[in-house]
């Protein structure tokens, strides 16, 4: 693996163990209102500053961390489930049935992903598993037809033709023989999308229709700034940071995997 | 609409004025056949119809996004290739790199952190507002940045795949200049990838135009869509959406009828069907 490659996974393990440990690594509650202490630009005692409530920004995008991160993850686990068994049922049954997934996976993946996930957050009420459903009901499609074009190889290999000449019913060769070949492939397209979730659940914050106050969130800390921008500019910079740090993160651990496991990825 | 103390007979008249009296079914045909017609319904708040303020905002964000990709494109396009002639070198890592950064940076942040700095710090543009174009340059700036990324990531790979292959010797030792073998051979090749990447990120325009014309202010239709999330303006925010798609496929097509211009494999292929 390339130093690059290392780099990114340190600093992913960093941001988790920062994001679960907040609680000893600042003093500070994210939610604690100060009076006193209004507005404060970066110092020893607020590394990050403080907000319009006096808030300790440090304290905010570490609790924050955990949201953001926490809604991208299980986004990724909920894309790659459905995706996962969709494409599954799909390679293996073919027919009729396949060519509708698969015009539905056309039409999903027709729509700008992030115009599709604000239509469906609208409908629901804003919060955490909104997002995470809206970005789930865009990201199953690419899975879907990843893990569909791997079953239709593996579904002529003689693995499956042994199994079922032993007699192992649909549901056996679905879930016992098949699934566990495809979920290296589904785990290696997870690594690649997460950057991605991270990017448009910050999105989906920013504007509104995730973490409602005062739950702090990266998207929403940008969000509630932006009229401080002149006067408290810390206030934008350092939640900004946070996201951008660990997208990155995750989009060179995407390249990484990409360079090793590209041409199993083609079908894509 | 009507309150909650209203009288039932008022409540069954308003239902059976406004039609939610009928099946759910009835009522989405219905909803489809109004929407093939143009009509997205009125404003809950101004009262106007969507697709009056569709048709007045829309020309703003489509200079917008013609703005970002008159920008993106001849940036990404030569980045990808320096990338791709001096491939392996510090540059190569260099311009990669940026590129990773291109796309992980959230265009709502690097378009508050420019404003900042252009416009409070150095004074040198509007911060927001509609108009010329002093007040687009920075919008435009901002959506244009992510698609330089990729732009630059999809060409460097493109370019280098067909410095790869056996025909460019070929031409080489035929001894044809240099800006020929560029633009005729290699150019020309790599195109495909590359106009599929600009079109694609037409879409991702109307993706970021929500949120880099909310920043900027910019009165298009992302921040017509970004107002009526706000106030659960449905109409408003079903008309944007659906306009949206509906530009986002549209120059879908439009890119894969420019394939057959580019690549004489395509139009064979489509006579041979």
């Amino acid at each position: 693996m390339t130093a690059r490659g290392k780099i990114a996974i340190l600093v992913i393990v960093v941001i988790f163990g920062l994001s679960v440990f907040s609680s000893y690594i600042t003093p500070y509650e994210p939610d604690a209102i100060n009076l006193d202490s209004l507005k404060e630009p970066p110092s020893l005692s607020h590394p990050f500053g403080t907000d319009q409530k006096g808030r300790d920004i440090l304290a905010r995008v570490l609790y924050g961390g955990r949201i953001s991160i926490g809604v991208a993850l299980l986004a990724a686990v909920l894309s790659m489930s459905v995706g996962l068994i969709i494409g599954l049922l799909s390679g293996y049954y073919g027919g009729k049935f396949d060519t509708a997934v698969m015009a539905l996976v056309d039409l999903v993946l027709s729509f700008p992903s992030l115009l599709l996930a604000i239509g469906i957050s609208i409908i629901l009420p804003p919060g955490i598993y909104t997002v995470m459903i809206a970005i789930a009901a865009v990201g199953w499609a690419s899975f879907a037809r990843l893990i569909r074009g791997h079953v239709l190889s593996l579904r002529e290999s003689p693995f499956i033709d042994a199994a079922k000449a032993i007699g192992c019913s649909h549901g056996r060769i679905l879930f016992v023989h098949l699934l566990p070949q495809c979920i290296p492939l589904a785990l290696v397209m997870t690594g690649l999308k997460i950057g991605g979730y991270i990017l448009t659940e910050a999105s989906l914050s920013f504007l509104g229709l995730g973490a409602q106050p005062p739950t702090a969130s990266w998207g929403s800390m940008i969000s509630a700034s932006r009229s401080y921008l002149v006067s408290a500019p810390w206030m934008v910079l350092f939640p900004g940071l946070a996201i951008a740090i660990t997208a990155l993160s995750f989009n060179i651990l995407g390249d990484v995997l990409s360079e090793r496991y590209g041409s199993r990825l083609q079908t894509h | 609409m009507v309150g909650k103390r209203a009288s039932p007979e008022v409540i069954e008249n308003l239902r059976k004025q406004i039609g939610s009296d009928k099946s759910i079914l009835r009522q989405y045909v219905g909803y489809v056949g109004l929407l093939i017609r143009g009509e997205f319904g009125r404003s809950y708040y101004t009262n106007r119809k969507v697709m009056d303020d569709l048709i007045l905002k829309f020309p703003n964000t489509m200079k917008l996004a013609l703005g970002a990709m008159l920008i993106a494109t001849p940036i990404g396009v030569l980045l990808g290739f320096i990338a791709a002639y001096r491939r392996g070198t510090y540059l190569d890592r260099l311009i990669t790199t940026v590129s990773v950064v291109g796309i992980s940076v959230p265009v709502f942040w690097i378009g508050l952190v420019i404003m900042l700095i252009v416009s409070f710090k150095l004074r040198l543009l509007p911060p927001s507002g509609t108009g010329d174009i002093r007040f687009l340059v920075l919008p435009a700036v901002t959506l244009a940045l992510p698609a330089v990324a990729t732009l630059a990531r999809v060409s460097r790979t493109s370019v280098i795949e067909i410095l790869d292959m056996p025909f460019l010797q070929a031409v080489k030792a035929k001894g044809l200049k240099k800006w020929r073998i560029n633009i005729v051979h290699i150019l020309k090749n790599a195109l495909i990838p590359i106009v599929t990447v600009i079109g694609l990120d037409f879409g991702s325009y109307l993706n970021g135009a929500v949120l880099t014309e909310t920043i900027f202010g910019w009165d298009g239709i992302g921040r017509f869509a970004m107002e009526g999330i706000i106030k659960r303006d449905y109409p408003v925010v079903m008309g944007t959406i659906i306009t949206g798609t509906v530009v986002f496929v549209l120059i879908n097509l439009i890119v894969d009828i420019t394939y057959q211009y580019l690549d004489p494999r395509v139009r064979l292929y489509a006579r041979k069907r």
